[in-house]
């Protein structure tokens, strides 16, 4: 077993021995989210033509369980470490700076996974939904907690107080979130707005891994795959950066 | 032969404060060595920076010729070291925080070593205790065992035995002394001055950050004119010419500087000329807390 793998054991048995609290509850989050907008939203009008308002709704509130638990995955058990103080545990062996970030990012990818994996299967049990292009969501789930993860990763590096990372998360993770099209198309936007929406990397996850399910979508899916892993390269770039200089991490 | 640990220059600064102000050091494989100095000395800081967990403003460390920084993996795996907070992962039982921190090592079968060391800290029947149940002097064994898991030739505890009941702090020293005796180099730091009197065969004092004193243990025990000769008198007072000699008097219990056994002769024949008679006598040997004490109001000047 090298470092690298241990570590990612160490990750997920982590939040696997809380799964109740990292699995369960943000499943159960995303159900209420389902069945309020989805009942208060009922007879609008479907979107891209025939896809049910509820339909519609579903893979955007998977993919946002997947973003956010992928944040919070790395960040919180980042943050952890750093307060109690137990990070040393990791920084004393000989575990290199990219073992370090692939095994904190890969572990957020799969919470995220399960999380979304979760949802949808709940949310079959209420919403019919098809699966037009299965490639292209898993493609799409694995960008969205990948890069998610690099930031909780980073969120993680940067802060010094749990307050911080909650800080990160209500101030930007959300807001990005809830502005990305996880309860619309863009399209029923104002222009201003949809112009902005351009600028959310978010959206473009959100838009791509939802054409996974309907074949239709905002933006060419293959353009929206580039942008999200433009972004992923950077974070990637800027979380290796600063590991290999040990910021926040090494005084 | 490549030294266990070469320290060249090595300054760091916290802010305003100047932690480390330029330390040399060298400690050669096999070595006992004691690290000692007050509260905010630097040891702690030097030992972070020894094991990566703090980066120096400049100068260079090296571990058995590894450096720690451009060569961190090596002188990573070369190292063990027993960090003085006391901290742990809720999350994880004794064996498992033993069998993930052999994995970071890329320890894969270590279950005979990891079962050893239990053995050797008494924590065998702990092994299976979640960490967040452990009283404090049990976490501190864990932590000794967390460093000993890659066995390391190179061993730094940071004050382990604060906090820690005397039972332990016997066994857990029997068990270093065997490592040590077994070529693993040793490094310790303690407030504790009769465990690095017993323990350490080097010792560096450190004071604001600067080495104030280098030297093999019986060097620095013996390096001043501190024999102590007790006496308790009877019938007569303690004659006038020997008050330049006196570090403390009590009622007529008076304890007098020495420079050398030869003096203690000249001593009694003017306590037998004043008339004096000896209830009670006793020679002194001067402890290391007598030279710590000294060397420290030295460095004051
Ligand atoms: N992370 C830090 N930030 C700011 N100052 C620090 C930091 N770490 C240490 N210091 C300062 O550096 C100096 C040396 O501290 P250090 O912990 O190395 O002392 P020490 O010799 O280990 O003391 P002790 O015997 O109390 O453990 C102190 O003045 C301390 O306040
Ligand atoms: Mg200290």
């Amino acid at each position: 077993m090298s470092g690298f793998s241990t570590l990612l054991y160490k990750e997920l048995l982590r939040f696997w021995k809380v799964a109740f609290q990292t699995i369960a509850a943000p499943v159960l989050t995303t159900l209420l989210y389902l069945l309020i907008f989805s009942h208060v939203m009922q007879g609008r009008a479907p979107v891209y033509g025939e896809v049910p308002y509820a339909a519609f709704l579903v893979p955007g509130l998977v993919m946002m369980a997947v973003l956010q638990n992928a944040f919070a995955n790395a960040s919180s058990s980042l943050i952890q470490s750093k307060v109690t103080g137990n990070i040393i545990f990791v920084l004393l062996p000989p575990l290199s700076y990219w073992d370090f970030f692939a095994a904190y990012v890969l572990a957020s990818v799969v919470r995220g996974m399960v999380v979304g994996v979760g949802v949808l299967l709940v949310s079959l049990g209420f919403v019919g939904l098809s699966f037009a292009h299965p490639l292209w969501i898993l493609a799409f789930a694995l960008a969205g907690s990948a890069i998610l993860g690099s930031l909780g990763l980073l969120a993680g590096i940067w802060a010094e107080k749990f307050d911080q990372v909650a800080a990160f998360q209500s101030f930007l993770i959300m807001p990005l979130t809830f502005l990305s099209g996880v309860f619309y198309s863009i399209h029923s936007l104002p222009a201003f707005w949809q112009g902005l929406s351009q600028f959310n990397p978010f959206f473009y996850i959100i838009d791509g891994f939802r054409y996974g399910f309907f074949g239709v979508s905002d933006i060419n899916p293959a353009v929206s795959l580039v942008i999200a892993l433009a972004n992923l390269l950077v974070f990637t770039a800027v979380s290796l950066a600063l590991l290999k200089r040990g910021y926040k991490l090494r005084h | 032969m490549t030294p266990a640990i070469q320290i060249q220059q090595v300054h760091k600064r916290f802010g305003a404060v100047q932690a480390l102000g330029g330390i040399d050091l060298e400690v050669a494989p096999g070595e006992f060595f004691g690290l000692l100095g007050p509260n905010g000395a630097g040891k702690t800081t030097l030992i972070n920076i020894l094991a990566g967990l703090a980066l120096a403003d400049s100068g260079s460390v090296r571990v058995l010729g590894h450096d720690v920084v451009t060569e961190y993996r090596a002188s990573r795996r070369a190292l063990g070291v027993v960090p003085q907070e006391l901290v742990f992962d809720p999350f994880f039982s004794v064996r498992e925080t033993l069998r993930i921190q052999s994995g970071y090592f890329g320890l894969k079968h270590n279950d005979a070593w990891i079962d050893e060391v239990m053995h050797h800290l008494d924590l065998t029947s702990k092994a299976g205790a979640n960490m967040r149940s452990l009283s404090g002097g049990m976490k501190r064994r864990v932590l000794v065992a967390q460093a000993l898991v890659h066995k390391p030739p190179v061993i730094v505890l940071d004050e382990p035995t604060a906090g820690v009941d005397v039972e332990l702090r016997q066994g857990l020293w029997e068990f270093v002394r065997g490592l040590n005796r077994d070529g693993h180099t040793i490094v310790l730091t303690t407030h504790y001055l009769e465990e690095a009197e017993a323990l350490c065969g080097r010792i560096a004092m450190l004071k604001q950050g600067r080495i104030v004193a280098l030297d093999t243990t019986s060097k620095l025990l013996n390096r001043r004119d501190s024999l102590y000769l007790r006496l308790r008198l009877a019938g007569a007072a303690l004659p006038a010419a020997l008050a330049g000699r006196v570090r403390d008097s009590r009622d007529a219990l008076h304890t007098l500087r020495l420079r050398s056994y030869a003096e203690v002769e000249g001593v009694l024949a003017q306590v037998r000329e004043a008339g004096a008679q000896i209830e009670e006598m006793e020679l002194l040997q001067p402890d290391l807390e007598d030279v710590f004490v000294q060397i420290m109001k030295e460095a004051q000047g």
